[in-house]
């Protein structure tokens, strides 16, 4: 007993000591946040200090800060909510009407991802250019909804597919039509399953940084291409840099905290649950 | 339709869920289904037609794109030059180096994530005070966008002058390391290294989980200590979800682009320049359009080649 005691508390030594070396650049950040420039850059680095709040007020003074927040929040959400309404029918299809092409069309489906984002680059931009939708947030909502879209559907089709069939055969017996089949008795049986399918799906968008640096500018640009523009600053911006991070980065971990475990299925394509 | 106990079988992996999976003798598709199935194509038309666009058309284009004279600067000179894009772009020096560049840096994230996902995975899984919490510090990296992952850990960390790591190096009488110029490939591998770890210590925790624990006690029983119980009883147990994290994330890593954007600019040279890296060079700072695209159908092939092992593995785990 007395061994086991010993053993756990080792263990528990142990795994908190890595957790806390693999979050300490996140911490430190959050740190970073309530320094003065000047404390942000000593050395040896100050760990004890009157923490400030001049750098989240000077962030969002200075660079329009909430506007590439709303910017982050209407392509994610945005680009989402579309995804789901392109996917939702095809997956219900796809998960109750089983054809003979199903599983190649889910197949072909996931292959898509393999179309790496930078070969298609020339052809996009030139495209986006001509209609004008390079720097809009509308075009960028387009691009992650057909990135995200092989995702959301394959994650809808096996949530779907564990709905139990009884209960949609029943509702069938009482008369419901398709439509109702749908909207009456799948999307409320599978609400978490839509929910952590959407959650992975405002994660990927919110942090995707391809398409978001090379089709915005100052207009359109989400918040990993303004924090990209901490890159060639003047003068002392850690500080700033990190309390635009951490506002950039903290509504994401609390999502993906909150859905590690479907975040799996999603991510994996239903491989590893 | 195949029964779907299949569900089970296919995947073993899979952790026990709160409600039981639905009996093997699941409704036979009936007359019922069969005569409505007649009209799912208008359900699945949108889905299916924007992602026959989305992947076909920018493909044709960058194809034909790579046989064009094409620069923006100069878009009256325009027209087929045959492989003369594909020419220029295996005579420079640059392609070379960032296919070695990206394969390094794929190469590298995977030993390290892999390796050390396995150990944290294996760590997470013994019951220990404060788990829960742990566990979401442990992979708080993979929420962090690139950008910031890529800014914090230039400057805050590894800043030559200023940097935490210089700090602790000092500290016990080391030089510090001017990590950007004299490492730059080695920063940008330990950056994307941070963020993939805990995707890859999540998944294989998740298989882990799912390891029927009679056979782990069997094991116990029959003397196995904890380094055979790892090699012969999680390991093998963990061979095919090793395998997926191996592809997904070398979808993901043959593509990494912001994380070198922030911090070298590809540099100092090409050091640290990619392929993806390298096309976005072509195409938006020199505006060679034709020599971007031949640089993106190289990229895309490079892609496929590790898509379709993906597509296999993972195509035989749909019971459709």
């Amino acid at each position: 007993m007395n061994k086991a005691l010993r053993r756990k508390i080792i263990i528990t030594a142990a795994a908190w000591a890595v957790a806390l070396l693999i979050f300490f650049p996140i911490f430190w950040m959050f740190l970073t946040g309530f320094k003065t420039e000047v404390e942000a850059i000593a050395i040896p680095p100050s760990l004890f200090f009157t923490p400030t709040l001049e750098n989240y007020v000077a962030v969002r003074e200075r660079a329009d800060y909430f506007k590439f927040f709303w910017n982050s929040i209407y392509v994610s959400v945005g680009s989402t909510v579309l995804a789901l309404v392109i996917a939702v029918p095809c997956s219900y299809a796809m998960a109750f009407f089983v054809g003979k092409r199903t599983k190649d069309t889910l197949v072909w489906m996931l292959s898509t991802k393999a179309l790496p984002a930078v070969g298609v680059l020339v052809p996009i931009y030139l495209i986006f250019r001509d209609v004008g939708l390079l720097d809009v947030t509308f075009g960028l909502m387009i691009v992650y909804t057909l990135v995200n879209l092989p995702i959301v559907v394959w994650m809808l089709f096996s949530f779907f597919k564990e709905v139990p069939r009884e209960v949609l055969e029943a509702g069938r017996m009482d008369g419901a039509q398709p439509k109702d089949e749908l909207y009456h008795l799948l999307l409320p049986l599978s609400l978490p399953g839509i929910a952590s399918t959407s959650l992975l799906a405002i994660i990927l968008s919110w942090n995707e940084a391809f398409w978001s640096l090379n089709l915005t500018a100052a207009n359109a640009a989400p918040l990993t291409a303004f924090i990209a523009s901490f890159s060639s600053p003047e003068g002392l911006f850690w500080a700033k840099l990190s309390a635009a991070s951490t506002m950039a980065i903290a509504p994401i971990l609390v999502f993906g905290w909150m859905s590690q475990r479907q975040l799996v299925r999603g991510l994996t394509f239903g491989a590893v649950k | 339709m195949e029964p779907t106990g299949s569900l089970a079988q296919g995947s073993e992996m899979r952790i026990p869920s709160p409600s039981p999976s639905p009996p093997p003798t699941a409704p036979a598709p009936g007359p019922t289904t069969d005569r409505r199935s007649v009209r799912t194509l208008p359900l699945k038309l949108p889905a299916v037609l924007l992602l026959l666009l989305w992947s076909i058309v920018p493909l044709a284009m960058t194809l034909w794109f790579s046989f064009q004279r094409y620069n923006l600067l100069n878009p009256t000179e325009h027209g087929w030059v045959g492989f003369e894009n594909y020419h220029f772009l295996v005579t420079d020096p640059g392609l070379a180096k960032s296919i070695g560049n990206t394969l390094l840096i794929v190469g590298w994230v995977l030993v390290i994530t892999v390796s050390l996902g396995t150990l944290l995975a294996v760590l997470f899984d013994q019951d220990f005070f404060g788990r829960g919490v742990a566990r979401v510090l442990m992979i708080a990296p993979f929420f962090v966008m690139p950008t910031v992952s890529a800014l914090i850990w230039k400057n805050m960390l590894m800043h030559p002058a200023n940097g935490v790591i210089s700090f602790l190096l000092m500290s016990v009488g080391l030089e510090p390391i001017d990590w950007f110029s004299q490492a730059p490939l080695a920063s940008i591998i330990v950056i994307v290294a941070w963020q993939w770890l805990p995707f890859a210590a999540l998944i294989l925790l998740t298989a882990i989980q799912a390891l029927d624990p009679e056979r782990k006690e069997a094991a116990r029983m029959d003397g196995a200590g904890p380094f055979s119980m790892f090699f012969f009883i999680i390991i093998p147990h963990l061979a095919r979800a090793i395998s997926v994290v191996v592809m997904i994330e070398t979808l993901f890593l043959l593509a990494v682009f912001a994380e070198i954007f922030v911090t070298t600019a590809g540099g100092p040279g090409l050091a640290s320049t990619n392929l993806a890296f390298l096309i976005y060079r072509y195409a938006l700072l020199e505006y060679d359009i034709g020599a971007a695209s031949a640089g993106g159908v190289v990229a895309i092939i490079l892609a496929n080649v590790v898509a379709a092992f993906l597509v296999r593995a993972i195509a035989k785990n749909i019971e459709a």
